[in-house]
């Protein structure tokens, strides 16, 4: 199959970017969309031009790390599909495809489709975690956890971290990941100690770089993991419930 | 030739450990912050030993090249854990875990150090189930296993198939607490390009911003690698795009000796692949061996749906074979038995490059919603690959090179023969001899950065007290610099007619043709002259653009790939030296009449440590003796 790339191009995080237009031609069908960009990568490199910088890794979608636009949806048209699992058979030959890096500000653009999504870490580095000195756990079958427990807490720890979410938001915003990392520890037992210091914690560092919820839910409808909106329900429960116990114990 | 010395404790096996914790050495709580220590690379292994450190007291400074320590490949792991919990009371016990482990290996590996990584499984599920992983879970709230291949016991622990993401999420999660509280400094996009060795000691790493392309220096009492294998020398395989083996093969060059490179394991259920342009390959996890059937027509010239294809005209050939492991042979063995039928021209799929994984039976025995339950998320992967749904036709399948055996030679301190360097997981020689059982590489990794290192480390520091580190101004630091830019500048400047990439896929054929599943003397003496002359044309003919001051991964990936070169020829080197079977070692001079690995206990029970001596065709061969007093070395039979 053929198609015809609009690709966003930008040499460095201070300077303007453009879309340059690429042709993607004799591209096989069984092929992924990230082996159909190596070709395209290939072809610009016999033609002594920059081949195109993009976000990948495992290839097998559970590292996170992938991550572009496609014609204006985060991950492309499949859904619960990382880019990298995408399959040129999900497009037809003709196809035009408007590829653009992860548009929000609390992503600033690196290179050409690859951004910094460094402030992913600096929200688990604010609470994402339970304490636990290496060596010091009593056995792990001392505690029974409900099976229901252990299946939600496994439902929200799915997240792969790409920023699908932030990328697909209207207002920018990184409610999605941080109530799936946040409500993983909070509904197990183990991360109850440190449940309402974790919860203001994420989500304060949360506010300083994205922006604000307004439950349009098109996060959901991107993650590749399909993470429902109902753990940002439940963040914000325990947002407020940390809010007055904070205060209360401090 | 010389003897290397493992620094295996003395005394009984089950205390060895025991008693070498108390004689070794400690480092003073208060006295611990007076030591800086380097860790490259933030997987499983280098993740659990950084937060570990951390925790301890000690100046961790911690290096991945990813643009997030939570990206390391150990995050693709699929099937789970093993552990000799025995909550099943089928029979398990850590001496079990330990003589599989051996066994599996194909008695290649250290008695010690196996017996330690059984004795500290436990530990590991432990700490991991206070971390938060969310295990998958018993109605009863207890914890639920399930086997994998060369066990005949229940002892793998899992998360759904990303039991590698939780696990590294977990460390992940405790090395961000330590970064939070400063004890940990993280080095994001930072790519380590050579070690700095200062009086036969390790001194610290020059390292490549990725994003900036800025060269830095970092000096530390102790270096710590845990960088993963090197699987990607063969182009394809089902390692993430960037593994790979530079920071090792730099540590190699500087002094530390590599072991048994020529240990390679071929995972028997990958899909198989498509065409020429395919970038990887993609793993379908072993777990699908529990409840799938493996079977190819009996008639070469098969034609029928797989469905339609009556039970009598059906090979379950691994049942066959192996009745008492069926499904569940090792990785070694199911891979070159699918090898073996795929040769005889009765391979399935379009081009005859596969076997059928077969849920059929399954389905019917549990119904479709356990069989869901269990699978469905790999299930739907492998949908989105091939278009086929596994529920309906069964799954097409196919050996893929997953994993290395072989790796940076340490001792049972994991100090590798460069003092004060250290090597733990998939980057170490690691404790699997020559072949891996699945599951054992999460615990290994674990092992080694929660348990294991941050002990021995502390024996090497002591005696350093008072020493300040090197400073990064020493003439050592400035010649290692400029080494690493004058490569840099070489790629830059070579200005050739092909990409990377081109070479990459040549050398890749090389090694899957010569020293992949199967290797003999001519292919080996064949890839050792076919190697050198693409490394030449690599270095006239290459062509990387753009600049070494930004993001540029053709430049990134010329360097590993440089690398591939040399150390591809060490492995067709070993692999030639090593005139035996064993493990995913297959040598075809060397097999049973019925086709399996021949061992030559008295001529190769030893562990086979290359040291450079300035030329990657010339390296001098080093050898440590295996000595195995509790098992009984035996051909191994899974029938």
């Amino acid at each position: 199959m053929n198609l015809t790339l609009r690709v966003w191009r930008q040499a460095g995080p201070d300077v303007p970017g453009r879309f340059e237009t690429y042709e993607a031609k004799n591209i096989s069908v069984d092929s992924s969309f990230l082996e159909m960009l190596d070709t395209v990568n290939e072809e610009l490199i016999d033609k002594n031009e920059e081949p195109i910088e993009f976000m990948h890794d495992c290839r097998e979608g559970i590292c996170g790390t992938c991550g572009i636009m496609i014609n204006g949806q985060a991950h492309g048209p499949q859904a619960q599909t990382s880019t990298c699992q995408l399959h040129m058979r999900v497009f037809n030959d003709g196809d035009e495809l408007i590829l653009e890096p992860w548009r929000a500000s609390g992503f600033p653009v690196v290179k050409d489709l690859v951004v910094d999504r460094s402030a992913f870490d600096q929200i688990i580095q604010a609470g994402g975690f339970i304490t636990v000195s290496t060596g010091s756990a009593p056995d792990a079958n001392l505690q029974p956890i409900p099976k229901e427990t252990a299946d939600i807490a496994m439902d929200a720890a799915a997240c792969i971290g790409c920023g699908a979410c932030v990328a697909a938001c209207p207002n920018g915003a990184a409610q999605l990941f941080t109530s799936a990392k946040l409500m993983h520890l909070n509904v197990l037992p183990q991360g109850q100690a440190e449940r309402y210091q974790r919860t203001e914690g994420m989500v304060e560092v949360m506010e300083e770089f994205f922006g604000s919820c307004t439950n349009m839910g098109e996060c959901e409808a991107a993650c590749p993991k399909g993470i429902s909106i109902d753990f940002i329900a439940a963040m914000n429960r325990d947002y407020r419930k940390a809010k007055f116990r904070n205060r209360r114990s401090a | 030739m010389t003897v290397l010395d493992s620094r295996i404790p003395d005394g009984p096996l089950e205390t060895k450990w025991e008693n070498h914790k108390f004689n070794m050495r400690l480092v003073a709580p208060g006295n611990k912050r007076k030591f800086d220590i380097i860790v490259v690379g933030t997987g499983l292994a280098g993740a659990s030993a950084a937060a570990t450190l951390g925790e301890l007291g000690y100046n961790v400074k911690a290096f991945t090249f990813h643009d997030s320590p939570r990206r390391a490949h150990s995050i693709s792991a699929q099937g789970g854990i093993n552990a000799a919990k025995s909550y099943h009371g089928d029979g398990d016990s850590v001496f079990r875990l330990f003589y599989d482990t051996v066994k599996g290996g194909d008695y290649r590996s250290r008695e010690a150090n196996v017996y330690r990584l059984a004795d500290v499984s436990n530990n590991i599920i432990d700490q991991c189930v206070a971390q938060g992983v969310p295990f998958a879970r018993e109605y009863g709230g207890f914890l639920d296993n399930r086997s994998f291949g060369g066990a005949q016991v229940a002892r793998t622990f899992y998360a759904r198939g990303q039991t590698g993401q939780q696990l590294l999420i977990g460390a992940y999660q405790a090395l961000e607490r330590q970064v939070a509280l400063k004890t940990v400094e993280m080095h994001t996009d930072s790519e380590m390009l050579d070690v700095v060795v200062v009086d036969g000691k390790a001194a610290g790493i020059i390292v490549r911003n990725l994003k900036t392309g800025e060269i830095s220096r970092h000096s530390a009492h102790a270096v710590v690698l845990a960088t993963g294998g090197y699987s990607n020398v063969f182009y394809l395989s089902t390692n993430a795009m960037t593994c790979n083996v530079t920071a090792a093969w730099r540590a190699h060059r500087k002094g530390a000796y590599f072991g048994n490179p020529c240990y390679t394991q071929i995972h028997p259920t990958a899909i198989p692949s498509n065409d020429e342009f395919q970038s990887k390959l993609t793993l379908m996890s072993e777990s699908l061996r529990n409840d799938g059937r493996i079977w190819v027509p009996n008639d070469p010239d098969e034609t029928r749906a797989a469905a339609d294809i009556p039970e009598e005209d059906r090979d379950y050939y691994l049942e066959r074979k192996y009745p008492s492991y069926g499904n569940l042979a090792p990785r070694d063995i199911s891979s070159r038995a699918a090898k073996v039928v795929v040769d005889e021209g009765r391979g399935i799929g379009p081009l005859k490059n596969g076997v059928y994984l077969d849920f059929a039976a399954a389905i019917e025995r549990l119904g479709r919603d356990t069989v869901a339950e269990r699978y469905s998320n790999l299930f739907e992967m492998y949908e989105r690959i091939t278009g086929e749904n596994p529920f309906e036709t069964p799954m097409r399948i196919y050996p893929a090179v997953h994993y290395t055996m072989g790796g940076l030679w340490v001792d049972y301190h994991l100090q590798t023969t460069v003092a004060g360097l250290f090597a733990l997981g998939e980057a170490n020689f690691s404790d699997h001899g020559a072949n891996r059982l699945g599951a054992s590489a999460l615990m290994q990794g674990l092992a080694d950065g929660y348990f294991v290192l941050p002990y021995t480390i502390g024996d090497y520091l002591a005696p350093l007290l008072g020493e300040s580190k090197v400073d990064t101004s020493a003439a050592e630091f400035d010649t290692a610099e400029a080494e690493v830019r004058g490569r840099i500048d070489q790629f830059l400047s070579i200005k050739g007619t092909r990409s990377v990439d081109w070479f990459h896929r040549e050398l890749g054929k090389i090694m899957w043709d010569y020293c992949g599943m199967e290797r003999t003397r001519e292919g080996l003496e064949k890839a050792l002259s076919e190697i050198p002359a693409l490394r030449d044309e690599f270095y006239a003919d290459v062509r990387i653009l753009g600049s070494g001051d930004t993001l540029n991964s053709s430049l990134e990936k010329a360097g590993r790939v440089a690398d591939f070169f040399e150390l591809g020829e060490l492995m067709c080197r070993d692999a030639l030296v090593r005139e035996e079977s064993c493990g995913g070692h297959f040598r075809a001079e060397h097999q049973t009449d019925d086709g399996e690995a021949q061992r030559d206990d008295s001529n190769f029970a030893h562990v086979t440590a290359w040291e450079w001596t300035g030329h990657p065709s010339t390296p001098n061969e080093h050898r440590e003796k295996l000595e195995f007093s509790t098992l009984e070395l035996a051909q191994r039979s899974y029938k």
